[in-house]
Order: structure tokens, then sequence, then C-alpha cells
């Protein structure tokens, strides 16, 4: 589809930008990359007043076209190229009516890049209830812009919007805001000449941030570089004075339009819950029994959904077992392909769950009340208050977390973060922990309240969580970096979820877990079921000689007997030899071969090692699979002592040392995006590696 | 006197920034010399502080505070 009219929404964070979103293009909307760089980019398409299509794009909500993070330096990025794709004809502006004066500021920077522009006044009502009046046809008029007044959240108003949109011009009318060309004389024109740039504010920005536009070439910006010299110009000073000179501006717009009601004492609704929340005490006991409750939920909630999936994948294989002609195609489909498939599918509910909280706590104000309270302890860590949302995020998936530490400004605080996201204990390693630990744990409960296995498995978790911690003390204590930390973060206002927006991202992070991690399992599964099913061909034909002579007899060969075929055929394909290779190494670990082969084959995900398990264990596809896979692992021996294999010892050392290694592909391709070199992600594999081998051996002796 | 020296509850005028590069950040964030700030909290733990500024909270760093001179 193609839009008429291309619309972009520019505005701080925090002013109802998303929304106003969501409510023109509804759920006609898809999320992308903008051109280059790995920045959301999220698209749609409205229907305008008189017929015609628009394509709506939302831009990264920043303070200012100074950009404070990766994803703020793509609003100037796209407003000043023209051959962005995402270069847009008109510009939607949307302010906060409760918080004008911040946010005029951003306006008077992108009013002077002379984009046609409109304004949509959000949150009219709340300014309103604050005693703030606008005189809305004298704030136009002041500014040569049309103004909408809407409330996105209510829905209203948004047709005059639409209509707004249609008629505006196409060209821009906005009125001068500030004398650009005073800020640097000489500089802007010279770039103005030089590199045919229309506007003066846009050849000032140039000058600012000529080293990260992706539209420069290398030449173009040392050529700036030489033009900034020889006027001798000083960046910071000139944004000091710009901003100066642009709130004196808004200062006198505002005025002539806006009435404040004297600030009484009254202490407004966010401070009162503010004083709760953020306690000294009760802040924290609040905060934990947040998390307490998001774990419950994802436990309880998610059982049900979850034995659905597994339920309909049974009875999809049976279906496909019974449809197809028996043969390895058949084989490989059911077993590697549906196999692979249900291992990814049956985390939705969890994944859904823990997204919809998260985007709860955020939508709400909450979760910038978190970072407020955790930023000391964060920062004598080497992180950052802000740290906390990747980190609670990587109890779902790691993938997305990285990327959500973009917020934080500070290169060190982000590269520490992104070191440490992966250890924290994310929906793939749930499996693995109830599989081994209903294996050695006993299910008793102390005075019926608390479960021993719950409770193991919460201390898998709470374990993540202080390696995490230590770990980045120790990655700040190596890492060097001038660069300071700073946490200037607005507070936004409480309010209620919007449901529809939370339902959103879990749609959009549920697709997106499907897709990404469904591709590597899926190949994974295929890769897999090959290497176990096939071995080199002298050691097989000596096999099925063997066996062939049950045959001859003329009996069907008993069930023992068929699995015991199975089992050596496995010891022989080219997973098993692979396995008894590495057995020496993991040996002291207290792993045999076959967890030898689960272990690498989890490598590129650690959804992987419940799947493989089944495999070598020689289960079939029969109902209730996830018990007979425990069955089997429960009843296997070791050949030599006798002895069972999964003992406490074992099983403890395998969980832990799932908990530390990095068995992730997705983690290190997103790890080298974003860190944009392969020297990031190769030190969290060696680390991690390395921390979960001699953790692993640590904890096998202490228990053995 | 700086900002990070008032008490909850306290309030002042800003006059002037002692660090430039701060300053910067701080201003566009509407810390404006002349601008009425209030005081509302201080983390749990003593560090960061909220305070009202042009109309909203934000929070900052004790430190970053002590960049801010009041008239």
């Amino acid at each position: 589809m193609n839009g008429d009219l291309k619309i972009a929404l520019v505005g701080n964070p925090n002013t109802g930008k998303s929304t106003l979103f969501n409510v023109l293009t509804g759920l006609n909307q898809r999320v992308g990359n903008f051109p280059g760089v790995t920045v959301d980019k999220k698209t749609g398409y409205t229907r305008l007043a008189d017929g015609r299509n628009a394509e709506i794009i939302d831009l990264p909500g920043t303070y200012s076209l100074y950009p404070k993070s990766k994803d703020e330096s793509i609003v100037f990025q796209v407003l000043a190229d023209p051959n962005n794709s995402a270069h847009p004809d008109l510009i939607i502006f949307v302010a906060d009516a409760s918080n004008l004066k911040r946010n005029l500021l951003l306006y008077t920077q992108v009013a002077d890049l002379k984009i046609p522009v409109i304004i949509a006044l959000n949150m009219v009502d709340l300014a309103e209830k604050a005693g703030t009046e606008i005189n809305v046809d004298e704030l136009s008029k002041r500014l040569g812009v049309q103004v909408i007044p809407v409330c996105a959240r209510k829905n209203a108003n948004i047709g005059k919007l639409r209509e707004a949109l249609s008629y505006a011009s196409k060209m821009p009318l906005q009125l001068e805001t500030i004398e650009v060309a005073a800020l640097a004389p000489g500089l802007i024109g010279k770039i103005q000449t030089e590199f045919l740039v229309d506007e003066p504010y846009t050849a000032l920005q140039f000058a600012h941030q000529h080293e990260t536009l992706k539209f420069l070439t290398p030449e173009q910006s040392d050529r700036i570089e030489e033009i900034e010299k020889e006027y001798s110009f000083h960046s910071t000073k000139a944004q000091a004075a710009e901003t100066i000179a642009r709130y004196n501006f808004i200062n006198d717009v505002l005025l002539d339009t806006v009435k404040f009601k004297p600030e009484g004492t009254k202490e407004t609704f966010s401070n009162k819950i503010d004083s709760v929340l953020t306690h000294r005490f009760w802040g924290f006991l609040i905060f934990f029994a947040v998390l307490f409750i998001i774990f419950q939920a994802i436990f309880a909630w998610s059982e049900f959904p979850m034995t659905l999936i597994e339920e309909a994948f049974v009875w999809v294989s049976e279906a496909a077992h019974n449809a197809l002609p028996p043969g390895p195609l058949a084989d490989l489909l059911v077993d590697g392909v549906l196999a692979g498939l249900s291992g990814v599918l049956v985390f939705i509910p969890q994944i859904a769950i823990l997204f919809a909280f998260i985007s709860v706590l955020e939508d709400t104000g909450y979760m910038a009340r978190v970072t407020f309270m955790m930023d000391k302890i964060m920062r004598k860590v080497g992180l950052n208050g802000k740290s906390v949302v990747p980190l609670i995020g990587g109890l779902a998936c790691a993938v997305p977390s990285i990327m959500s530490a973009r917020t934080i400004e500070n290169w060190k605080d982000r590269m520490i973060t992104i070191m440490v996201t992966p250890l924290v204990s994310c929906s793939a390693r749930l499996p693995i922990y109830t599989l081994l630990i209903s294996l050695v744990v006993p299910d008793e409960s102390f005075g019926g309240l608390i479960n021993l296995q719950g409770l193991v498995l919460m201390s898998m978790y709470v374990l993540s969580m202080v390696m995490a911690v230590l770990v980045a003390w120790v990655i700040k204590l190596l890492i060097k970096s001038g660069e300071r930390g700073y946490f200037i973060m607005e507070l936004p206002v409480y309010r209620l979820p919007r449901w529809n927006n939370v339902a959103f991202t879990m749609y959009e992070k549920v697709k997106t877990f499907i897709i990404e991690a469904g591709k590597v399992i899926i190949a994974i599964s295929v890769i897999l079921w090959v290497l176990s099913s096939y071995g080199p061909p002298a050691r097989m034909e000596v096999l099925e000689q063997k066996y062939q002579t049950a045959k001859v007899t003329g009996v069907t060969p008993s069930e023992e007997v068929q699995n015991l075929y199975a089992s050596e055929k496995l010891e022989n394909s080219y997973a098993g030899i692979i396995g008894k290779t590495i057995e020496p190494v993991i040996k002291p670990l207290g792993f045999d071969w076959k967890i030898g082969i689960a272990l690498i084959t989890s490598f590129a995900a650690r959804e992987v090692f419940v799947g493989t398990m089944a495999t070598i264990y020689s289960v079939g596809t029969d109902e209730a699979q996830e018990e007979s896979v425990r069955e089997k692992m429960a009843s296997a021996k070791n050949p030599e002592t006798g002895q069972p294999i999964f003992t406490t010892a074992v099983a403890f050392s395998l969980m832990v040392f799932y908990a530390f290694a990095m068995q992730c592909m997705s983690t290190l391709a997103i790890v080298y995006r974003e860190t944009k070199s392969w020297k990031w992600p190769m030190i969290q594999l060696a680390y991690m590696t390395v921390l979960a081998y001699v953790s692993s051996l640590v904890v096998y002796h202490l228990l053995k | 006197m700086k900002l990070s020296q008032l008490q909850p509850g306290q309030s002042g005028v800003i006059k002037e920034f002692t660090d430039l590069e701060m300053s910067v950040k701080l201003m566009e964030m509407g810390c404006l010399p002349g601008e009425h700030v209030v005081v509302e909290r201080f983390a749990p733990l003593g560090d960061p502080m909220a305070i009202t500024v042009s109309g909203y909270q934000l929070s900052l760093r004790k430190h970053e505070a002590s960049t801010i001179i009041l008239q």
C-alpha cells in the first residue's frame, strides 16, 4: 500500500505520541527498521477527510534535535535528509498542553527545518484541570501554524485533526522563531552554499552533528570540521546560546497565549502516589511485591494455555504421522520440524504475560520510579537506574531487552548492561529448570505453603540476578571511559495503562519472538535430526547387520530390542560421535556424551535442550512427551557404574551451566548489531562459557 | 546555594550553571535561569532527587543538581 502523503509524528516522550499514532492508524500498522540502523520504525496508514491515504511514521520521542541516544538521532536524520525513505511531506508535532514550555523547545527547532507542520495539542483536558488556560487561536497566530487541540486517549477531536491534515499546505507557513544565522555568523552561510542547504538551521545542525549523520560522506564531514575550525565554532557553547534564545522566544509567545492559575500548595495526585511508591521503606517492598506477582502470574496463568499448545502439537504430530507415508521425510517433518516448532510456540503464553506486565509498568509511569529508586545501587556496580528495564526484561528474553538498553545515554553504562543482561534467567531456561528440578527435587511443601520445587526454581532466578550484578561490578573495574554518566530523566505523571497499547506490544513481541527464535530452532531441529539419524556408513552397516539377525528369525523384535537398536544407532550417529568427542571436557562437570549432544545443539538456543533430550533418550512422539522424557532420564543408568546418571549433583551442575552459559545465537547476533563489532559478543561468549564451566564444576564437586 | 543543598519541600530560582556541558542538557529539560524549582523528594537511598520544574517532575542525581546555582 502506498500513501498519497507522508506524515511524521514528532514530539517529546510521554506526550501521547504513540497513543495518537494508534488512534490514527488503528491496527493498520507495522514495525520495521529505519534504513541502515536498527531503530524501530513504526508506520501505519490513515484515511484523511478528503479520501486520500496517508502514511504515518512515528519518530522516536525526543526532547530536542540534539540527540542523546541512538534512537533520538534518527529524528534529525529523517527530517534533514529529503532522500531518506521516511522523510515526511508534513509533520504532526504532538505537544503536551500541560507542559507546553518544554514541548515548544523541540517545536521551534523542528519548525526551523521548514517542513510543513501542524501542532496537535494533546491532553488539553489535563492542562485545564491543572488550571492552565491556553488561547489556541492566539497560539496558532503567533506560531503561524494550525493548532488542533486533541485528546488522543479519549479519541476526541481526531476528526478535526484529520481534516486539518487533508487541507494542510504543501508549503511551510510557520513563522520565524529565532534568528538562527546570528548563532554562528559566517559558518552557517558557508555550509549553506557549499552543501546546498536551503535552511540556515539545517546547516547549523550539520555543524553540530556531522560526525554521526549517515547521509554525509566522510569527506563532507571532514570539510565541515575544517569550516568549524575556520570560524572557531564551539558546539556546546552554540547549543547553550541557541537553547536560551529559543526559550526567550517561547516565553514571549506563552506570555500572550497561556494563563497559569497561581500555583497553590495543593499536592498533585501523582505526588501523593509517589510518596508511597518511592517511600524509603514501602518503595522497595512494593517493588519486590510487584516482581513476585509477575513471577506468580507467569507460572500460574501460562500453565493452561501451554498445556493446550502442547496437546495441539501432539494432535498435529499424530495426524501428520497418519497422513504421511512412513519414511525419512515424515520423520524429518514430525520429529525435526514439528518438534522444533512446538518447542518455540509453547513459550508464547509466558512471553506474552511478561511483556504485558512490562508494558503496563512502563505505561503507568511506574518503571520510571523503579529506575529512580534503583539508580544509586545500580551505579555502585557500574550500571545505571535505567539498566533496571533491560534486566527485568531479561527475565523474558535477552534479545528485546538488549535493544531496550538504548535508552541509556552513557556508553559505558549501556555496554555493561548489554554484557550482563544475558545472565538473567530468560524464559528459555525455564523448561530446562523445570525438567531437571522435577527430576531430583521432591515435590514437597513446607507447611502446605511454600513448595520446595518452586523454592529451588526461585533460587535459580535469584542466583542469576546476583551473578549479573557481580559481573557488572567486575566489568566496571575493567572498562575505562572518560564519558560522564548522567541521569536527567522525566518522571511522567501516573496514568492508567492504555490496554490496546498493551495488547499491541504483546502481539508485536510475540510475533518477533516466533519469527526470530523460530527460524533458529527449526533449522537446528532439522540439522540435529539429520546428525542423529545418520552416521558414517561403515559403522551403520555393522549395526544394521547386528540387528538384522533378529529380523531374520521371523519374530517381531520386542520393544526393548527396538529401543536398544535406536540408542546404539544414536551412539554411532554423527551427533553421537560429536558427543563422545567432547565427553572428556565435560566429564568433570558430571555430564556424559548424551548431555554433551544437548549442550552442543542448545548452543543455538537453549529451548532445544528438552527436545534434544527427547530425541536422545529415544522417546517416540507419544502423548505426555515431557513426562516420558523425565521418566527415561530418571531411569538412565551409567553403563560403567550402574548408578543413575541424573543425580542431584548432575542436575544442579547442569542447571548452573545453563544459567550462566551463553547458549543463544540470537543474543550474540543482537549484541553484534547493537555494538557494531564482534569484539563484545565474543568477550561475552568467552566470559560466560568460562563462568558456566567453573561454576558447574564447583557445584558438581560440592554436591557429589 | 546549590540546588543539591535544598531539602524536600524547599524551593528556589535558578541563577546559573557551573558546568557548560551539563547546563545544555538541563536547559533542554526546562531548567533555565529564572525558572522556579521545588525539591519534591529524594530517592529511598538518598540519591537521585526529584524536582518540579516548568510544570513537570524531573529526576536528577545530586551531583548533577550541584551544578545548578540558585539565586
